[in-house]
């Protein structure tokens, strides 16, 4: 193994020539006429297409108010999984009835992907924004729930004992034994749970939806504006990195916190 | 022998049965326009598994799909992996791909699916497509932490005794980099079904991804029951395959922890 780690210098280097290379090569197939345009637009025509949708409207809307109507969702189905997944996994933490009666049918469950969730979710909450959330739900409920209850089910036990020696009620248990020691494992569930969120937003919208990112893309490829398909990939790709960043710098900021406070 | 575990879970099924039983049928408070009632999901399942639905038998529909998931995921780990392994192994390699791989793996596997339709049509080879490219990544991405895990005394060790470079990557770096290499195909695999339900939903013309897309524009809630049982069925079965694999290739692995 070439053992020696690079320097930064020598890191750059390479990096800017595999950047340099993927990008010359995208544009070279494509401005050689090779590959034809209708099928890979050149990198500065995505470009110029991703600016012009930013003030100029596609399939109803410009790309900030697709974004929007995109995130609105995402919000609400990320929220209701963590309302529901957090306190529930806490719950069966502590309550080994409940577990035992939950387990099996998550178990159950989990091998459905939750996009196949898609036509029952179109049937009960059409396709405005009940649907698409309920989709967004399913992806991003499983990773909340676990991780709540591994957090509770891997508290120190001499925590649990000294608690239960002194009287602690099953309330007081879990919000303030069970649930702080809990944190580290579900704010990390939190972040697995937003990227698969909003990986199960994008195929919601290219299926059910009438608004969004997924949806433009869907028009889009339709009446073949291949720029259009790819600035939307790109929209898509930067605010999935602004997301995970900031759920990054949120946990990092945890951690330091709570570093301090022991 | 079954434990406590196992009675009450038995339990918590025979009583969500009996309840779906007693919503649907019994007193109709959930209509059969919204979830279908056992006897509607057994006709529809009899209904696809002889005459067929949405062009063909369910067992059609669905080897369709596992072939295209196969092959789809064969791909990715024959690219993926050796990738990996060369981005561990080689820190140029690494320093040049990583940016490139920093700005294409935010873009969510789905979101390819326009673009392969665009593309390569509605046929297979789309499907393969974003198989590949869902499953590719995860691949990638454990088998080169799999390789940076590796203990440096033991590829010294091998150095030392002046192994070569290939014997050292069959014999040493791939076996010990393994178990990661095996997190990261299960995760592949759960990348593969989602993206092959998610690609025939968009546009198939065969397979359950395609039979759930006609029972929801036929409002056929038992049919779309079936679909989504076979979804799970299949995903199921093809985790539990790779466990055996993985089983028997880290048997060595895991006689070593006991």
């Amino acid at each position: 193994m070439n053992s020696t780690p690079l320097t930064w210098r020598e890191t750059m280097a390479w990096g800017l020539l595999g950047v340099v290379l993927f990008l010359g090569l995208w544009s070279g197939l494509t401005t050689s006429g090779l590959v034809p345009r209708q099928f890979l637009p050149p990198p500065q025509e995505v470009a110029s297409r991703f600016i012009q949708l930013l003030t100029s409207p596609f399939a109803g809307a410009t790309l900030p108010q697709h974004l929007g109507s995109s995130f609105m969702r995402y919000a609400y189905g990320v929220l209701l999984a963590a309302a529901i997944g957090v306190p529930l996994g806490l719950l069966m933490g502590w309550f080994r009835l409940l577990d035992d009666i939950v387990t099996p049918i998550f178990d159950g469950l989990r091998f459905i992907a939750p996009i196949a969730w898609v036509p029952f979710a179109a049937l009960w909450f059409g396709t405005g924004i009940g649907g698409p959330v309920m989709i967004i739900f399913a992806g991003a409920f499983p990773p909340c729930l676990i991780n709540a209850y591994r957090g509770a089910r891997f508290v120190e036990p001499r925590l649990i004992e000294a608690a239960r020696m002194l009287g602690t009620g099953h309330a007081r248990m879990i919000l303030e034994i069970l649930l702080p020691a809990a944190v580290p494992s579900i704010v990390a569930g939190l972040r697995v749970s937003a990227g698969l969120g909003w990986q199960s937003l994008v195929g919601a919208e290219l299926i059910v939806a009438a608004a969004g990112v997924g949806f433009m893309m869907v028009q889009a490829q339709g009446s073949v504006q291949t720029a259009t398909v790819m600035t939307g990939m790109v929209a898509i790709g930067i605010v999935g990195m602004i997301i995970d960043v900031l759920l990054r710098q949120g946990e990092a900021w945890l951690r330091r916190r709570r570093g301090l406070e022991a | 022998m079954i434990g406590r575990r196992g009675w009450i879970g038995l339990g918590t099924v025979a009583a969500l049965i009996a309840l779906w039983f007693l919503l649907t049928t019994v007193t109709g408070i959930v209509s059969g326009a919204r979830f279908p009632s056992p006897a509607e999901f057994w006709l529809s399942l009899r209904q696809i598994w002889g005459r067929g639905y949405a062009g063909g038998q369910l067992m059609s529909h669905a080897l369709h799909s596992l072939k295209l998931v196969a092959m789809g995921f064969a791909v990715a780990i024959a690219t993926g992996i050796p990738l990996g392994l060369w981005m561990g192994w080689n820190r140029k390699a690494e320093a040049a791909i990583n940016p490139v791989f920093l700005v294409i793996r935010p873009i969510p596997p789905l979101a390819w699916i326009p673009l392969a339709i665009l593309w390569l049509g509605l046929g297979d080879s789309a499907k393969i497509m974003v198989i590949w490219f869902s499953a590719f990544v995860p691949s990638v991405i454990n088998t080169f932490a799999g390789v940076r895990n590796i203990d440096r005394p033991m590829i010294e060790a091998a150095r030392m005794l002046g192994t070569p470079r290939w014997r050292m990557v069959r014999e040493v770096i791939a076996p010990a980099a393994s178990p990661l290499i095996f997190t990261g195909l299960r995760l592949s695999l759960q990348a593969s079904w989602t993206t092959l339900v998610a690609a025939e939903l968009v546009g198939a013309l065969v397979g359950v991804g395609f039979v759930l897309n006609m029972a929801q524009q036929d409002l056929y809630p038992g049919m779309i029951l079936v679909g989504m049982v076979t979804v799970g069925l299949l995903g199921w079965a093809t985790t539990a395959l790779l466990g055996m694999v993985e089983r028997r290739a880290l048997s060595w692995n895991m006689a070593a922890r006991d």
